[in-house]
């Protein structure tokens, strides 16, 4: 039920919609609850709609965290 | 005096719909079978026009199979009801390690159906059965009213022959023997699914419907006894099959997650979905299980066949009391594949 | 999968399985609930506890919609879908809930229900536009991740002039959940929980924000580490929480950057005040009844309140007397310790919703886990 992917936005539609896609599966979703989407974003998609935007740069900090955990232990 | 002879009127392909004087066992019904089924089928039993056909009994053991095909939708990437049918009790035979020889269809034809679409599912049918070398050479058709069948459904039966002394079982594996998965899961559930009501993609993902009977030629040919047994994950996916190898061999198995090959766009609709690939329904995958000294030789063999191309070794099985299927994830803890968690996804083949 | 594969990387793994171990003092045990249904299904999925040394260990808490719906819910459900001018619609996981007297929605749909699974409320939209003449109603669960969803298709409907649709609110908040279960909510019996600290569940938390843990962390000293989806994300949560534990520290900490902030969704939470209000109080299946922790709809949206619209009234209906599902959802009980779990009670033959839904703890077990000789292995806890 909490199931929310990470999918990338590649087309914006009228009404608040928009096209994403994981992986060249492509959905037509709601943007309606995120401000800003553009093209090209990635947005957590949950039962059909857009809940929050993925912030790459905080995505590559935690990578990195998890890298250099891996490298001191 | 000549007595007037009726016009005989080709059926309306383009506009006309199957009624209920199509299973009525009168001319109407004979002309549907005649324009639709014989003309797809092409081939001496069908146009000898009885019911029973005939043909010599071969040498070897005789295999039987029977099926029946509800797939809703009748049309999907990659093939159709028909195809499906065929391409499906082809595969029953060849898992016995049996050259498929004769097929069967029976028809429960919904009031209304198009019959341009009775056509193109006929026409599909015979496109396998030819491939396959096993020809169609015995039918039935019935219609009931509209609202009381879905469509179509189609009912096959096939009989095949396996070379005497081969003696391929689900129960017949031991621990210590491997297991090798013939290519990619859950195509063909999810290509099924794409088409499907609330469920859209508009990334084609094509089914895996094939016949195998060429493949498992091979391989019984290079494997010989070392090869204990085969299995086509269908419904219930490749968790099913598994789980149900461990129970009538009494084993276990131990399976890597990483080994397993899923197409990315399976995968990534599968994510989409909330659908784990292992439990998702396969036409044209077997499960092969081959004790370890032929495991490299059979990898190669199968791996040298267009539909074993992508052919794995996935596990082994192993000693186990309870029957469980393990595997180690990809992530590296570990975890039961459990053929309980069935899919929700009702009419997949 | 770009934002997926990467959090479920084997070699990461190790890594961070190897820093735990490091961390984890040896004398002591670590005691963490993971919220989440999500996180439940995650962690077993993939095994994780595989990766952790004996003495962190993980306990699985309510956070599945399906699993804390009380039978009387569900019967209610079924009630208002078997009216033959009802079209129900409802997300997959509902699907086998079991009712009273064995029922489900799917056993009431063989019986002639028009129930349709749905993954979205625009296909209930969709589906109520196509059909004026049936009255849909969709059957609404789900924490905060799940409501804005609910609130945006009844703006939909509102917009559209929509007359046959209405929603079924079954719609719970986390927050009071957790606060219960470190009250100590429990059946009076049996002494609370001891959890050391939260693993706070993800989505929710990009709605809602961080900052509604904070109490907890303030007013119960308990740690909660709000983590990701991914297996790797739950791990490195785990780390986190280890860490306060042995700092002596009980804070919010957020694992999950890439897309929880502390505010929040503003956006969501507004659909979610706009259309919603509490209600006084509200059953959970394990939990009892607790004050303030469920929505209803506002006045002005009653007109799609199907309780109302179909005079729809909760029959109270008593579980099975073995099914542990209650004392299972607030993390006193592990699966094995029901006496109905793997016999009369699995996946096929489900008694309680702990065993439905795929995040349930029982399922959980069931599907992934049965092959650990748990009991054997784990540390015996400090009294």
């Amino acid at each position: 039920m909490c199931l929310a992917i990470p999918v990338e936005v590649r087309e914006i539609l009228p009404d608040d919609m928009a096209k994403v896609s994981l992986d060249g599966v492509i959905k037509t979703v709601s943007i309606a609850l995120v401000d800003d989407v553009e093209v090209g974003d990635y947005v957590v998609l949950h039962v059909g709609y857009a809940l929050a935007k993925i912030d790459a740069e905080e995505a590559r900090n935690t990578l990195e965290l998890l890298r250099a955990v891996g490298a001191a232990a | 005096m000549t007595l007037e002879k009726p016009v005989r009127r080709r059926l309306d392909f383009k506009n006309g719909r199957v009624d209920l004087s199509h299973g009525a066992g009168g001319r109407a019904m004979g002309q549907l079978i005649e324009d639709v089924f014989v003309a797809a089928f092409d081939n001496d039993w069908l146009r000898a026009g009885n019911d029973p056909s005939a043909f010599d009994v071969a040498a070897g053991r005789m295999v039987m199979t029977t099926d029946a095909y509800v797939v809703s939708p009748i049309f999907f990437p990659g093939g159709d009801i028909g195809s499906l049918a065929v391409n499906g009790t082809i595969n029953d035979i060849a898992m016995a390690g049996a050259r498929p020889l004769y097929l069967s269809a029976s028809f429960v034809i919904e009031e209304g159906f198009p019959l341009a679409d009775l056509r193109r599912i006929a026409a599909s049918m015979g496109e396998a059965a030819r491939g396959a070398g096993a020809p169609i050479i015995a039918g039935d058709t019935k219609v009931v009213e509209r609202g009381k069948a879905d469509k179509v459904f189609i009912s096959t039966a096939g009989v095949g022959v396996a070379p005497p002394g081969l003696n391929l079982s689900s129960d017949a594996a031991r621990p210590g023997d491997v297991v090798i998965l013939s290519g990619t899961i859950g195509d063909h559930g999810v290509a099924v699914m794409s088409k499907r009501e609330n469920l859209e993609f508009e990334t084609e993902i094509r089914s895996d419907s094939a016949a195998l009977h060429g493949l498992v030629a091979q391989m019984v040919a290079t494997a010989g006894l070392s090869l204990r047994g085969m299995r086509d994950p269908t419904r219930g996916g490749l968790a099913a099959t598994l789980n149900e190898l461990a129970h009538q061999s009494r084993v276990g198995f131990s399976i890597q997650e990483a080994a397993i090959p899923v197409r990315a766009e399976v995968a990534a609709a599968c994510e989409f979905l909330g659908l784990d690939p292992l439990n998702v329904a396969n036409e044209g995958k077997l499960v092969a299980i081959v004790a370890p000294q032929g495991a490299q030789a059979l990898l190669a063999a199968m791996r040298a066949h267009p539909l074993g191309a992508e052919a794995a070794i996935i596990g082994s099985a192993v000693e186990d009391d309870n029957r469980f299927v393990e595997m180690r994830t990809a992530f590296g803890g570990g975890r039961i594949v459990d053929w309980l968690a069935g899919e929700q996804l009702p009419r997949i083949c | 999968m770009k934002y997926v594969d990467e959090y479920r990387d084997g070699s990461l793994a190790k890594g961070v399985a190897k820093e735990i171990a490091r961390q984890a003092r040896a004398e002591r045990v670590y005691r963490f609930m993971e919220f989440c249904g999500g996180h439940t299904h995650a962690i077993s999925r993939y095994g994780l506890e595989d990766l952790l040394p004996v003495n962190v260990q993980m306990i699985h808490g309510p956070g599945c919609p399906v699993c804390v719906l009380p039978m009387a819910r569900v019967d209610m459900a079924i009630a208002c879908a078997m009216n033959p001018r009802v079209t129900l619609c409802a997300y997959g996981d509902l699907m086998r809930v079991p009712g009273s007297h064995a029922s489900s929605l799917l056993k009431a749909k063989a019986e002639g229900a028009d129930i349709r699974m749905v993954y979205s409320t625009l296909d209930v939209i969709r589906i109520a536009e196509a059909e004026p003449n049936r009255e849909v109603v969709f059957f609404a669960i789900g924490f905060e991740t799940t409501t804005p969803p609910t609130a945006l298709a009844i703006r939909t409907a509102e917009k559209k002039g929509l007359e046959n649709f209405t929603i079924l609110c079954n719609h719970v908040m986390t927050p009071p959940a957790m606060r219960a279960i470190l009250d100590g909510a429990s059946d009076g019996d049996e002494a609370p929980v001891r959890i050391e600290g939260f693993v706070g569940p993800a989505h929710v938390s990009t709605v809602i924000g961080t900052r509604p843990y904070e109490p907890f962390a303030r007013d119960c000293a308990k740690p909660v580490v709000i983590a990701g989806f991914e297996p790797l994300d739950v791990a490195q949560a785990i780390l986190m929480l280890v860490r306060q534990i042995n700092e002596g520290r009980a804070e919010v900490e957020n694992q999950y950057v890439r897309a929880v902030t502390r505010d929040g969704n503003a956006k969501a939470q507004a659909a979610i005040a706009e259309i919603f209000e509490m209600r006084e109080s509200f059953e959970w299946r394990g939990l009892g009844w607790l004050p303030s922790s469920a929505l209803k709809l506002r006045p002005a949206f009653s007109g799609y309140d199907a309780e109302q619209r179909f005079g729809l009234k909760t029959k109270p209906a008593k579980d099975n007397p073995a099914c542990e599902c209650g004392a299972i959802l607030r993390g006193a009980k592990k699966p094995r310790e029901c006496k109905l779990f793997g016999t009369l009670c699995t996946p096929d033959t489900p008694m309680g919703s702990c065993m439905v839904s795929p995040e349930g703890a029982c399922a959980a077990h069931w599907t992934y886990g049965r092959f650990r000789e748990t009991e054997a292995q784990r540390v015996k806890e400090v009294a």
